[in-house]
């Protein structure tokens, strides 16, 4: 019979160890945490970066990721967005009773995989076993370190071309066809951006603010831009990279890309005439070749599209859950 | 004639036109095109009566609610239906609450399910106008055809034309720009009837911006040379004769009876119920109350095109799209819910 996470994994006695044994410390081992403590030490000198994130997507296991390379991304893509080095990680399991073993060996060696593509090392963890379904929860936090000052939005200018360093609404439209059971050929894009980041430093680019565009979509994180600048993003719906498969999904269900959620796409701000310069400096990095210009930040009249036929509309924030409709 | 041409024409439109687009897609579409800033001011669009959640009962969401709640039972819903709210409720809240409520995003999927769990009944929420009708025929025929006793329809099926003739009657609408995929079930003669009697433009046409933008240069040329004929710029889709398999299967499960729409009230003959050989699969849809309907809530003025979204004295105050206290509000299709955006 297959073997599954009981209660007595979570007890803290010798199924904890054997646990942390056979699993954990054989994909996440390193020398911090070889040394068992309750406590990582770290060295590290200078300004840090720190952000946390937790990851409850079912299901675990979806084309182009799962959830432990989920959890590695979205804390890892928080931090170069500050401009920091991601350097350590924790990892906390929350586990449901019935959890498959094989599962969780899964989970954490996709996590260990892209922690070494992402350079981060996961240095100090938890695991919390409750009743349910077989169903399993993970949080990370993350440390990085700054080399130079922070990137932020108070840095934001008019006239700064706003970029995308990729197609939109890939991650939320791959989790929604799992979970309506569609077959199509759409993959999440869960990805670490370390290779965009160093791309646009090594370039000396003045770079006014980056986000990751996750839940809640372009649209949310274009709102909240303009709540930190006081100033109005516009975009023409026609220069938004949009996959054809998505698009088509889109349409069906009756979802706007703008509004869905990516895992390894970002929003940046630069002066407009460095604009050209950083798309083609994303586009040569890992997940960039589809990065593209889509706008301007305009003086302050809310966040705006452009029309194809050159109508205008005003693009909210999202409210409440995005759902299909009737027809 | 060049898309640029007509939107040339349209934005030095001098005449003063209010069409209505009846169909909540059309809605949606002259929003995401941004259309309203295309064409000349003294054109006006008001939505219409077309978007089935917004025209659908609160007493409707309460019955599903209350099968929600019966033990074994699952209701299955499309999405834009669980933020409607009932008399207290919304489906979403009533999930949360512990009623068995799933999302549907195509009713057949109701067989497999009810042959796989046996012992559990569904209750479909059957929404929409003739553009859906014929997809829960084709529910009830297969239930019927497989002898499946656990799946039930709760009907709020509607029919445009009855609405369609309230509206001329009431209201002062110049012209309509007519329901696309209605039309491809109905064909156009019942919307020919209505232009001809109530000397009105009615327009068919499809979901893109040209195509609403070729609608509207149709009906203010119809204007400005005082005709009033029904146009159908929807060819590739849309005939002058019904759709012949859909109809058979609409009228051989279900006959016309009177309706409730969301705070307009009753109206003979506007909607769709389970023929009497079939009351089997019915989940109780006839016997719904008539309405309570939220105070200072205007929906039915804004669907009726009396007055704009912006008018209604809840708009953007108490209803919002994450507290919607109208239908309008909730849906992507739903006038309000659209204008709050633009």
């Amino acid at each position: 019979m297959q073997s599954t996470i009981t209660t007595a994994h979570g007890s803290g006695g010798t199924a904890t160890s054997r646990l942390i044994a056979d699993v954990f410390m054989r994909y996440f081992h390193n020398e911090i945490n070889a040394k068992m403590a309750d406590a990582a030490i770290l060295n590290i000198e200078g300004k840090l970066a720190f952000t946390t994130d937790s990851f409850v997507v079912k299901p675990l296991f979806f084309p182009g990721g799962d959830i432990g390379r989920l959890s590695i991304c979205g804390t890892v893509n928080d931090l170069l967005t500050a401009g920091a080095a991601p350097r350590y990680i924790s990892a906390g399991f929350i586990l449901e009773e019935g959890l498959p073993l094989d599962t969780l060996h899964r989970v954490c060696r996709s996590m260990s995989e892209t922690a070494k593509e992402a350079n981060i090392s996961i240095v100090t963890g938890d695991t919390k076993v409750i009743e349910g379904n077989g169903g399993m929860y993970i949080n990370t936090s993350g440390i990085g370190t700054l080399q130079n000052a922070a990137i932020s939005f108070d840095t934001a200018q008019q006239g700064d071309a706003i970029i995308v360093t990729g197609n939109l609404g890939d991650h939320h439209a791959c989790i929604l066809s799992q979970r309506l059971s569609l077959n199509n050929t759409i993959q999440s894009d869960a990805a670490p951006l370390n290779g965009i980041l160093e791309a646009l430093t090594s370039n000396q680019l003045n770079l006014h603010g980056i986000r990751d565009i996750t839940r809640g979509g372009l649209a949310t994180v274009l709102n909240e831009i303009a709540e930190a600048t006081g100033l109005s993003p516009v975009i023409e719906e026609i220069k938004v990279p949009v996959a054809e498969d998505v698009a088509a999904l889109c349409k069906i269900l009756g979802l706007d890309p703008l509004y869905m959620g990516n895992e390894g796409k970002l929003v940046l701000l630069v002066p407009q005439e460095q604009a050209a310069m950083a798309v083609a400096a994303i586009k040569k990095a890992p997940y960039g070749k589809n990065a593209a210009v889509i706008g301007t930040l305009e003086a302050q009249a809310g966040v705006r599209v452009r029309t194809r036929l050159g109508g205008v509309r005003m693009l909210a924030a999202l409210q409440g859950e995005g759902l299909p409709r009737i027809c | 004639m060049k898309i640029d041409e007509v939107i040339s024409f349209l934005r030095s439109c001098q005449t003063p036109v209010t069409i209505m687009e009846v169909c909540g897609s059309h809605t949606a579409s002259i929003l995401k095109n941004g259309i309203r800033q295309l064409v000349s001011p003294s054109i006006r669009l008001v939505s219409g009566p077309g978007c089935p959640v917004c025209v659908t009962t609160a007493s409707y969401i309460d019955a599903l609610i209350e099968l929600a709640l019966l033990k074994n039972h699952t209701v299955l819903s499309f999405g834009d239906m669980f933020k409607v709210k009932g008399s207290t409720l919304s489906l979403a809240e009533a999930k949360s609450r512990g009623a068995d409520i799933s999302l549907m995003l195509f009713p057949l999927e109701a067989i497999h399910l009810a042959q796989d769990n046996p012992q559990q009944t569904f209750i479909i929420a059957a929404v929409g106008f003739e553009t859906s009708s014929p997809v829960y025929a084709l529910l009830a025929d297969q239930i019927v055809q497989k002898g499946i006793k656990n799946i039930k329809l709760l009907t709020a099926l509607k029919t445009m034309p009855s609405i369609l003739e309230l509206v001329c009657q009431t209201e002062s609408i110049d012209a309509f720009l007519c329901p696309g995929h209605v039309c491809a079930i109905t064909g156009t003669k019942p919307f020919e009837h209505l232009a001809c009697i109530h000397q009105k433009p009615f327009v068919v046409a499809g979901f893109e911006a040209e195509h609403i933008l070729a609608a509207l240069y149709e009906i203010v040329v119809q204007i400005k040379e005082n005709r009033h004929t029904l146009t159908n710029l929807y060819r590739s889709v849309v005939r002058e004769a019904p759709q012949p398999k859909a109809n058979r299967l609409i009228n051989q499960y279900f006959e016309s009876g009177s309706a409730y729409w969301r705070g307009i009230g009753e109206v003979e003959n506007s909607g769709l119920y389970l023929r009497r050989e079939y009351e089997f699969l019915d989940a109780g849809s006839k016997n719904l109350r008539a309405e309570d309907f939220p105070a200072n809530c205007r929906c039915a003025d804004v669907i009726m095109g009396r007055i704009s979204p912006q008018a209604c004295p809840l708009f953007a105050k108490q209803c919002t799209p994450e507290s919607a206290v109208g239908p309008c509000m909730v849906s992507a299709e739903g006038a309000c819910g659209n204008a709050i955006n633009s």
